[in-house]
């Protein structure tokens, strides 16, 4: 099964610039699950970089806002797109990175595959 | 959390940590058998406190935690009847005085699961043993899941992994990484053995389903986990590049009937990019290494043409018959010379290709593998020799051990009569 996560934190919460030791723990889980492949994909968001968001009613030109989003109370992260056996698996792994974050909010959402039937069924 | 819940919590958890636990007990106690049953003892305990007293914030330590106090005890045990044996006149034996050092529990060694890999693939064992003790103590699987994957039966399994134990038990295998003189060598058991579990999961050998998926799931974790332990070979790299792009197809290889789609005519947007990406870069990093590119990384850098190709027609046909050139040099095999035979074909016209298969007939390694003739009436159709095509295509069907294989060769073999 395939999710998309997409990690979000609460500013006012946000105790600063990770150490040393917490980058090295990140490092090392995300080595670990990419070997187990259990994580397929991962990035973390540049918090000077751009943000904008875009809007169509379908077939008219986009309307686009440019962030950063005042209206928002907390701020995205970073996005992983994982491959888990289960829900079981799936709460682990979000157990681990948010252990290793120092808290914060794993949205997850189930991704459509094309081979939904031919998946390994272990559960 | 219901029970159910945190069970199978408690089982990802194992899952995850029971490899590198398991390293760490053989490091010390010296006896795989022995580090398995001690990392088991430990997990059985967490079934039990886990559920009533919630899990603990680094479940990797707790387990290492009490594992390490049931291997004191037990050798406590073992070191007072040695006493009493003693007392009574016996003699002791040489690796009963030998005391583990199990502070050394508390830190783990950076080769220790390269260590267990070397020893689960150690070529006194049999092939057949060496990879349920690879997928057992390395992959975390159960009995049961390696022999659900193989099609049989789980005491199969069970006794195939207790004889491999023992046998490495009693040889005294010693707990290391072998040293340079014998590394290549054991290395190559190692990649073999990964390589096998992949196949066995991407070529299904017998049985209705020409896939099991989760097979090579397992082989490409233990590829990538091999990649980092011994990141300096070039042919590890080789190997999880092979696996990667060859996985990258799953999805394309298979119609929603089950019958095989060729390379070919694969919907190339079904490939897995992001697995070609890594697959690719693993490539990169096997041919940066030095020294003469061995057999995982020539067949890596095939599928590395095929992937790299947008649509079936740029297929690089000239490259990858040298890449065989190459191949068959090294290792001069009827099934790399009939593969050979394929991309010459491609690259310089079927009767190019047609000639190579002839100069094959007479191999006896080839005499009952279905690809020979189904190859031959491939060439044979391209040259619109139908009648002569329509027999090679019911041949190849008449040897296909797999089901699939054999309904999709007799369609082709009748295409041959219109």
């Amino acid at each position: 099964m395939r999710f998309l996560s997409i990690y979000t934190f609460d500013p006012s919460q946000w105790s600063g610039e990770p150490d040393a030791a917490t980058i090295a723990k990140m490092g090392a889980l995300i080595s670990d699950m990419t070997a187990a492949g259990t994580l397929i994909d991962t990035g973390g968001r540049t918090p000077t970089g751009v943000s904008l968001r875009t809007t169509s009613t379908g077939g008219s030109p986009i309307a686009v806002t440019d962030g950063p989003f005042a209206e928002s109370k907390e701020v995205v992260g970073g996005y992983a797109v994982l491959d888990v056996r289960d829900r079981a698996h799936l709460l682990e792994v979000a157990q681990r990175f948010l252990d290793c974050s120092g808290g914060g909010t794993c949205t997850m959402y189930q991704l459509a595959e094309m081979n939904d039937d031919d998946a390994p069924c272990t559960s | 959390m219901n029970p159910e819940e945190s069970k199978r919590a408690i089982e990802t958890i194992w899952g995850i940590e029971s490899p590198r636990l398991i390293a760490a007990l053989a490091r010390v106690v010296r006896d795989i058998g022995v580090a398995e049953e001690l990392a088991q003892d430990a997990f059985v305990s967490a079934l039990e406190q886990w559920p009533r007293e919630g899990a603990p914030r680094n479940p990797g330590a707790w387990l290492t935690a009490v594992a390490k106090r049931r291997a004191i005890d037990r050798f406590r045990r073992e070191s007072m009847m040695d006493r009493k044996h003693e007392q009574l006149g016996h003699q002791l034996r040489e690796h009963q005085t030998w005391q583990p050092d199990f502070e050394a529990l508390d830190h783990e060694v950076d080769d220790d699961l390269l260590r267990l890999m070397f020893i689960a693939c150690h070529p006194i064992l049999s092939i057949e043993a060496r990879v349920a003790l690879t997928l057992r103590l390395l992959g975390g699987l159960t009995t049961a899941e390696i022999a659900r994957a193989f099609l049989v039966l789980e005491p199969t399994i069970a006794q195939r992994i207790v004889r491999a134990k023992r046998t490495l038990s009693e040889a005294h295998v010693p707990f290391e990484v072998p040293d340079a003189k014998e590394r290549m060598e054991r290395l190559d058991a190692v990649l073999g053995v990964v390589y096998l579990i992949f196949n066995e999961g991407y070529a299904a050998t017998s049985g209705s389903d020409i896939l099991r998926p989760e097979l090579c799931q397992e082989a490409l974790r233990l590829g990538r986990m091999l990649a980092t332990l011994a990141s300096e070979e070039s042919e590890v790299h080789g190997l999880v590049a092979l696996m990667e792009i060859q996985a990258s197809r799953m999805n394309a290889r298979v119609a929603a009937d089950g019958t095989p789609i060729l390379l070919l005519d694969q919907d190339r947007a079904r490939w897995d990019h992001l697995a070609i990406g890594r697959g690719l870069a693993e490539l990169e990093r096997a041919t940066q290494r030095r020294g003469v590119l061995g057999p995982y990384t020539l067949q890596a850098g095939i599928a590395a043409c095929h992937a790299r190709a947008r649509v079936a027609s740029e297929t690089d046909w000239q490259r990858i018959a040298a890449l065989y050139d190459a191949l068959a040099q090294l290792n001069p095999t009827p099934v790399i010379e009939l593969n050979r035979a394929v991309a010459v074909g491609m690259a310089f016209g079927p009767e190019a290709g047609l000639e190579l298969v002839d100069a094959l007939r007479d191999a006896s390694a080839l005499k009952s593998y279905h690809l020979l003739p189904s190859v031959c009436g491939d060439l044979l159709e391209k040259l619109q020799r139908f009648s002569e095509a329509q027999e090679e295509f019911e041949r190849a069907a008449a040897l296909a051990a797999n089901d699939r294989d054999r309904e999709f060769l007799l369609q082709r073999a009748a295409r041959c009569r219109f």
